[in-house]
């Protein structure tokens, strides 16, 4: 075959490769690997994680603004420790809360902060005062049931 | 008694086939890698390869992936509309094809098409002799036709399995969108929400360079370990689709162990 039209069609392949790639890497995958170096990470404790796992969304006002690094338990305070790694183009200020949020009745759990009021932000390392613990179904299930047989009694 | 001494020397034959088999392959690997200098200083040879065994396979490639994303996205969009959540669709056919069905399908495709032609090339060049025709001369059969056809397999494969995942993903993208209804923002925004480019994208990537070692290799092995007769170069190339269409399911059973579990 002439030398100019396989030159033609593996240029043409490849740049075909290359063009998926680049729609995977995008269009179709969250391209936070540019935005990698440029984050910040910030940890919060919770008396009860839920179901929360690493890589889960970091939300603030329904927006992506980051994701959960790693979840240890603390030795020392005895409750779950969260390091979350958060884009440097969000920043929040010090008394922000966080909280464990769910999608949907029975979706993942993610991270959830509110702004506060302060005037100085939340910088590298910080650790974050105010937390609310994921809400576990069974045991708001449980209190209902509770609540409920307590109203029963009192008739 | 008999029954048991035959069913004892079928295993150890078997046994001392897989181990030949092995210890042949992996010295015919490194030697076909030890001759990839003379490929690396011919480019032109190389190029000729990735023709032969990337851009002839495109059609199938191309038109495999759209059909497979399209009946992701029917068989998704059925099963999700029963729990009122058709926006994840877009997550369920990129997470399939990006991890799994993408390297796979695509691997088994190419071994299919590419990897039977390299057998089948390198066996008949082997029965006319062409091979020893070659030594007489003084050229190096193995870096001029295995070393080039090897490369041209290990590059064309990552290539192929990203044009067919992205493939798939546009046809999910059409039937359930465009054809069905789907809303477009929720499509695409759940579809990023879950796909990541290290965890998911880049392990696809990985996944597909290995099969396409796996495949290429075992392609130009059997190709030149084949009997030189017409009906030996027919089971060498029956033999490389069902060792690589193995190979890669295995393969992808374990890399899937190590990349997407814990976590």
């Amino acid at each position: 075959m002439d030398r100019r039209i396989v030159d033609l069609w593996v240029g043409v392949f490849v740049i075909f490769g290359l063009l998926s790639l680049v729609f995977l890497a995008f269009k179709v995958g969250s391209s936070n690997f540019i935005s990698a170096s440029a984050s910040y990470t910030l940890i919060a404790e919770f008396d009860n994680i839920g179901g929360l796992k690493p890589k889960a969304p970091v939300k603030s006002a329904g927006v992506v603004v980051g994701r959960v690094e790693s979840v240890d338990f603390d030795n020392q305070s005895l409750r779950a420790k969260v390091q979350v790694r958060v884009d440097e183009r969000y920043q929040f200020p010090k008394d922000s809360s966080v909280s464990i949020l769910t999608s949907g009745l029975l979706g993942d759990q993610f991270i959830g902060i509110d702004p506060g009021g302060d005037e100085d932000n939340l910088v590298d390392g910080d650790r974050v005062r105010i937390t609310q613990s994921a809400i576990v179904l069974e045991k708001v299930i449980g209190q209902f049931l509770y609540s409920k047989t307590a109203e029963t009694d009192k008739k | 008694m008999k029954i048991f001494l035959i069913l004892c020397s079928f295993v150890g034959r078997l046994t001392v086939d897989a181990t030949w088999k092995l210890g042949e392959g992996t010295l015919f690997l490194i030697r076909v890698l030890r001759s990839s200098a003379a490929t690396a200083m011919r480019p032109r040879l190389l190029l000729d390869e990735i023709h032969f065994a990337g851009v002839l396979s495109l059609v199938i490639i191309v038109v495999s992936g759209l059909f497979v994303g399209l009946v992701l996205g029917l068989q998704g969009y059925e099963t999700l509309k029963r729990y009122g959540s058709t926006g994840a669709v877009g997550t369920l056919v990129a997470l399939s094809l990006v991890r799994e069905l993408g390297p796979v399908v695509s691997a088994l495709l190419f071994a299919s098409r590419a990897g039977s032609a390299i057998t089948a090339e390198i066996g008949i060049m082997k029965t006319t002799e062409q091979l020893t025709a070659m030594e007489m001369m003084g050229v190096d059969p193995h870096s001029r036709v295995i070393a080039p056809m090897f490369w041209g397999g290990v590059i064309s494969m990552p290539i192929l399995s990203a044009i067919f995942t992205a493939m798939g993903i546009l046809g999910g993208y059409l039937i359930t969108v465009v054809v069905i209804g789907v809303d477009s923002g929720a499509f695409w925004s759940q579809m990023q929400a879950s796909v990541d480019f290290w965890g998911d994208v880049f392990n696809g990537i990985i996944k597909s360079c290995v099969f396409g070692i796996a495949v290429t290799a075992i392609a130009v092995f059997e190709g030149y370990f084949a009997h030189p007769t017409a009906e030996g170069v027919s089971r060498a190339v029956t033999r490389t689709v069902v060792t690589s269409a193995l190979a890669v399911l295995a393969l992808d059973f374990i890399l899937t162990a190590f990349m997407f579990t814990g976590a």
